[in-house]
């Protein structure tokens, strides 16, 4: 089976300062991948990077095959790639029904009936500028929207981020049923729990290099590995 | 003031303001959309306007200037858009500033070249050449039949902004346009859209003011400072407060210039002043 996404020996850069230093991960179709890492490590740069959102990469991006290098941000976006991003990117100015309808395509299997079946606190406030829904109920908004063009590949950058327990365990649930439901994830995630009831396999990063990957059994074993790469208070 | 006076300033004002508005929308638009400092937009204005005193000369009809006046600006509007202006988006503010006002100015002294440096008459349309009484209140067509245009315009705009895909589009691009395009949206097409309708309705603006106040080369520079003060005072990026402040600046500068000709263009700017005392970031402006 050919990769669904394939990120190979990645370069990445802001101005002069050289972020990412050769990251290479690989993703098959039906997979949930879970990148870690600690604060400033790359792990962003790495979703945006797929995304074209940046302009001084090197190396190999290929999406079922297909080199995404050079591409504009909504051409990636319309091969069938979303990304949630870090700190949701919702639009406050717009109602929760607009940012949604915004996001749809006519190709999509995705329409608001199911995105109110999914999350159904958002349909109760369909009418309310985002900007005033609560954070746990922005990032729902943030999934659900990203999940309206029909995409192929799910990025999801830090979903549960300052969100209350309660609010992580709805989420962690909603990505499970994503997950059922045949939709391939890369997770960047902070949390080890959340990553270990998400992800099948799990790649560490560090200061813009993979240091480790393996599956989730290989996770649990590899103390030594978790101790160095990622902080404590998060394992 | 009499009251009859009184009831003229203030139509007068209205239907100033209403094409301050046309004049101010695009700019507040493309503003709030790309953070781009247009120092040419009062160009399209001053297109608009010599392309109707050119096309009603031409033509003797004052209908086809109202056709071509507002798409000559779409068309230069788009083509400097596409040419120059994307170019310039990721630049800082004081590099757009020097390009669009080496572009405001090529179109100044080309204005001069081609016609003269002289202010020249434009005629109403001759439908609309007579007066309506009002009771025993007497006022001209034309003044009467802007207002309503743009009003009439106004609301397809809101509509346009509020109830169809490309105006959400155009919201959520003024809060992240990165955003818009990890939706899969062509975000330069938003810009290409938004430059040509915001430049066609300046030209629409230049169109409908021709007659009332003639045609002069330095009316785009002029026109680009009111509609900079409409956009502050109104709140940047905001079409209500395009709308608001047009009408408010339309209504001071009416009002004023029967009290105190000489000092009408001091008023606009003090009525800035005050907006910006009370509400610093503008009548319907976020801060
Ligand atoms: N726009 C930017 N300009 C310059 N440097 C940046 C920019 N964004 C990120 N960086 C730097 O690049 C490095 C990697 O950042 P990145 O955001 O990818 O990390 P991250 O792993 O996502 O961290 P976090 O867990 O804090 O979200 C950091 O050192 C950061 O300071
Ligand atoms: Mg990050």
């Amino acid at each position: 089976m050919k990769p669904l996404l394939e990120i190979a020996d990645l370069q990445a850069w802001y101005g002069k300062s050289h972020v990412l230093h050769g990251v290479s991960l690989t993703l098959m179709p039906g997979e949930t991948v879970a990148l870690l890492g600690r604060n400033g490590v790359g792990k962003t740069t790495t979703l945006r990077s797929v995304m074209g959102l940046l302009s001084n990469l090197k190396g190999t991006l290929l999406f079922d095959g297909r080199s995404l290098m050079g591409m504009p941000t909504h051409a990636i976006a319309s091969l069938g790639i979303s990304l949630v991003p870090e700190h949701r990117g919702i639009f406050a100015t717009l109602t929760v029904e607009e940012n949604l309808k915004l996001a749809w395509r006519p190709s999509s299997r995705w329409d608001l009936a199911s995105a109110w079946n999914m999350f159904p606190a958002l349909e109760e406030r369909r009418k309310t500028y985002a900007g005033k829904l609560s954070g746990g109920e922005q990032q729902m908004l943030a999934i659900a929207r990203a999940l309206m063009p029909g995409p192929r590949l799910l990025l999801l950058d830090e979903p549960t981020e300052g969100l209350a327990p309660v609010i992580v365990e709805r989420l962690v649930a909603t990505m499970r049923e994503l997950k059922a439901a045949g939709l391939p994830i890369l997770l960047v995630e902070q949390s080890l729990d959340v990553c270990r009831a998400i992800a099948e396999r799990h790649v560490i990063i560090d200061e813009g290099r993979i240091v480790w990957s393996g599956d989730t059994q290989a996770l649990e074993a590899a103390d030594r590995i978790v101790r160095e790469h990622l902080t404590l208070e998060n394992a | 003031m009499q009251g009859q006076v009184i009831l003229f300033q203030l139509l007068n004002g209205i239907g100033i303001g209403m094409i301050y508005f046309l004049l101010s929308v695009g700019l507040t638009m493309i503003f709030g959309l790309m953070r781009f400092v247009n120092f040419a937009h009062g160009t399209l204005y001053l297109v608009g306007a010599y392309t109707a005193y050119s096309v009603s000369l031409l033509t003797g009809s004052m209908w086809w200037a109202l056709a071509f006046g507002p798409l000559a600006a779409a068309v230069i509007a788009l083509i400097s858009e596409r040419l120059i202006l994307r170019h310039t988006y990721e630049m800082p503010h004081e590099a757009q500033i020097l390009v669009t006002f080496a572009l405001a100015l090529i179109f100044q002294e080309s204005i001069i070249l081609i016609f003269d440096p002289l202010a020249k008459n434009v005629p109403v349309p001759s439908l609309l050449s007579g007066i309506v009484f009002i009771g025993s209140f007497v006022y001209p067509a034309y003044r009467l039949a802007v207002v309503f245009a743009a009003a009439v315009i106004a609301i397809l705009l809101w509509f346009a902004l509020e109830r169809t895909r490309f105006g959400a589009a155009l919201r959520a691009g003024s809060e992240s346009t990165e955003m818009v395009s990890l939706l899969g949206i062509n975000v330069q097409k938003v810009f290409m859209v938004a430059f040509l309708v915001g430049g066609g309705l300046a030209g629409l603006a230049g169109t409908l003011s021709a007659p009332l106040r003639g045609v002069e080369p330095f009316m785009g520079s002029e026109a680009l400072g009111v509609a900079f003060v409409v956009v502050v005072v109104g709140g940047i990026g905001s079409f209500t407060g395009a709308l608001l402040g047009g009408l408010l600046i339309g209504v001071v500068q009416s009002m004023a210039s029967s009290l105190w000709p000489e000092g009408a263009r001091l008023m606009i700017y003090g009525a800035m002043a005050l907006v910006l005392l009370v509400r610093p970031a503008g009548l319907m402006g976020r801060s």
